[in-house]
């Protein structure tokens, strides 16, 4: 032991010292994302504070003096308040009805495989489709819906012209259309869960209802908290199907805030009142999120 | 307590049947234990009587009621499971309460079942715990102890000690043995590990594919064995099976002649070959003396400490293996000479059934 020998638990060559050439390995990564994500946000914060129009260039900062014109903007007030209705609407029929569909079809039958694939099948389609077709079953007089309506002698309704049944109806086409996801994170979930508890259950005289409650909806919680977070940045994005379906309308009672965000900033070319809108859609989803989350901890806690 | 009774049981998989017309009676209190390789059809049999496997046919019985029309709950049997099978997002409390709860037991005596069963397998101290947050033989307890507050006709293990270490496994065994000294149930347990059922069993029952090979008290099993296949499943080192060359007679017992012309004077009456041909000898370590006898060149040794396995080969190939207590001076390769105890010797005929004197 006179000899300074190399500790056994000292690497050979480099592995575990930091070192530069390290960096190439993360380097791909991090010019994407400092690129297509960081820089981006930087400077969709920093328009938010300026006057900047496409025609009229930049007039220098202003503080929050865009912000102030939203607040005072009664259309963007109701795109917040339209944004929110969707989410509420959508994000607990996505948990609802996600959960109740992998329930069902977790298992090995064929048909429920048949099922699945016709389930997620509808989320690949792009909005355009998706809208395509729900025009075409919301048309009045003509359409699926006012088929059905007529086959029980109901009159026809004209769901997507109508104030109160407009953004209802395109939350029924948001869910249709990408309820595939959350019934795959649960179907996912509910693999993942050992067999053995249902045995084991079946032995404690738990029956259907209570091994849902007490083994299954416990075992996939955090699951269910993803899908919710998902759900809930997913869908403060409306845009597309509302564009598409209603265009806004019918006054004003279905623009979300991207569609206002959108308008604003290529429409009319003020990029930094634009900006200051996209900030506000940015803390809200951050809150709903971090709420969400800060709910199931303490949930998890609790029981 | 009550009687466990399997009546001409039948199981198939598909096309493969992995439990033929088989029919079991384990009386009252005992300590059975179900013990083969993979594949036997054991653990078959044990979901079978827990009701987690439909039967192909037959029917099963315990404590004079038909149980397996039965759903799992209802039939008075707990079960251990492998991998223990805990509940993970409940309490040890609320794992061991939540069968109890279900069939609507009053909270007080819940807390009372809970109590004495955590105190018997002194876990009184990890009650609020999740099992996550316990090693692997606590939760071996967790589990027994889920199983104890129901307080079954019969308790079902399959395989529970083979999750734990080598000293955790015998240090269970022998509280597993004090339980059923203390519950006084009915037990089946479930194991491919022979020194297990050795120790705990008031009666072992060997399996092998999807049959019941022999059914006996530990000792009976390792010292009369029914067949070549629990001759050398029971035991270690596995019994020697040397080839029998020819069988002469001496005052009306076998005279057996091995591979390499060595003799052995049988204590097996002649009359009960019956002329047969294709006969195996059996014999196991401890019954083979070196001084004089067969010469064997040593091939391997194994020193156990307490004792050293010898394996030798005798002149004609086969290999023999023998042991000594304490330490051996022998080297690889130096020959022995190996006498055979011709009392303790079994006799397997060509259909490896034992030849019963």
């Amino acid at each position: 032991m006179a000899e300074a020998a190399p500790r056994p638990g000292a690497a050979p060559s480099g592995i575990g010292q930091p070192a530069l050439v390290h960096a190439l390995f993360v380097a791909p990564y991090m010019l994407l994302l400092v690129g297509l994500v960081v820089a981006p946000l930087g400077l969709g914060i920093w328009l938010a504070f300026q006057d900047y129009d496409m025609l009229g260039g930049w007039g220098g900062g202003v503080g929050l003096d865009n912000f102030r014109n939203l607040l005072d903007d009664r259309i963007f007030r109701g795109t917040v308040r339209n944004t929110l209705k969707f989410v509420v609407m959508t994000t607990p029929a996505f948990v609802a009805l996600g959960l109740f569909l992998a329930l069902t079809l977790n298992n090995a039958l064929r048909r429920s495989a048949i099922l699945r694939a016709i389930f997620f099948g509808s989320s690949v389609l792009s909005v355009t489709i998706v809208t395509l077709v729900w025009r075409l079953v919301y048309l009045p007089d003509r359409g699926l819906l006012a088929d059905i309506l007529a086959l029980v002698h109901l009159p026809s309704v004209d769901l997507v012209t109508s104030p109160t049944w407009a953004l209802p109806a395109i939350a029924i086409v948001t869910v249709w259309w990408i309820i595939g996801l959350p019934m795959t994170l649960f179907l996912a979930g509910l693999q993942q869960i050992p067999p053995e508890l249902y045995e084991a259950a079946a032995l404690d005289n738990a029956g259907r209802w209570r091994t849902l409650t007490a083994i299954t909806l416990p075992s996939i919680r955090r699951t269910i908290a993803v899908v919710a977070v998902i759900e809930v940045i997913l869908q403060f994005q409306l845009f597309g199907q509302a564009l598409l379906i209603t265009g806004g309308g019918p006054d004003n009672t279905t623009r979300p805030m991207v569609q206002f965000i959108y308008e604003a900033g290529f429409r009319d070319l003020q990029l930094g009142f634009a900006a200051a809108a996209s900030q506000v859609l940015f803390a809200l989803m951050l809150i709903a999120a971090l709420a969400q989350m800060w709910a199931g901890r303490r949930r998890g806690m609790g029981t | 307590m009550a009687e466990l009774s399997l009546r001409r049981v039948s199981k198939q998989f598909g096309q493969v049947e992995v439990i033929r017309d088989l029919s079991l009676d384990i009386p009252s209190g005992e300590f059975a234990v179900f013990l083969g390789p993979s594949g036997c059809g054991k653990s078959t049999l044990l979901r079978m009587i827990a009701g987690l496997e439909t039967l192909g046919a037959g029917e099963i019985h315990l404590g004079g009621n038909r149980i397996d029309t039965m759903p799992p709950g209802d039939r008075g049997v707990a079960m251990v499971f492998q991998h223990y099978a805990l509940y993970p997002h409940m309490t040890v409390r609320q794992n061991m309460a939540f069968g109890l709860h279900n069939i609507g037991t009053p909270p007080a005596e819940v807390a009372r079942k809970i109590a004495d069963a955590a105190a018997m397998l002194e876990i009184d101290a990890l009650l609020e715990r999740k099992p996550g947050q316990l090693s692997g033989g606590q939760r071996q307890r967790v589990a027994i102890g889920r199983a104890i507050v129901k307080q079954p006709q019969a308790f079902l293990f399959d395989e529970p000690l083979s999750n734990l270490d080598a000293a955790l496994r015998s240090r269970t065994r022998i509280e597993l043995a004090r339980l059923h000294q203390r519950v006084q149930s009915t037990m089946v347990f479930v194991t491919h590990d022979q020194v297990e059922a050795m120790t705990m069993a008031t009666r072992i029952v060997v399996m092998n594919q999807g049959r019941i090979e022999q059914v006996g008290t530990p000792m009976e099993i390792y010292q009369r064995p029914a067949s070549r296949f629990v001759a050398g499943f029971i035991g270690a080192p596995a019994m020697n099976f040397l080839p029998v060359a020819d069988v002469t007679a001496q005052g009306g017992m076998a005279v057996v002649t091995l591979g390499d012309g060595t003799t052995v004077a049988t204590t097996v009456p002649i009359a009960a070959l019956a002329g047969g041909t294709g006969l195996t000898l059996g014999v196991r370590a401890e019954h083979v003396h070196p001084g004089s006898g067969a010469e064997a060149r040593v091939d391997v040794i194994e020193r156990l400490g307490e004792r050293t396995l010898v394996y030798a080969n005798l002149r004609d190939g086969s290999s023999i293996v023998y042991d000594e207590p304490g330490d051996v001076r022998l080297a690889v390769g130096e020959t022995v000479h190996l006498a055979i105890d011709g009392t303790a010797i079994h006799l397997f005929d060509a259909h490896a059934q034992a030849v019963r004197g």
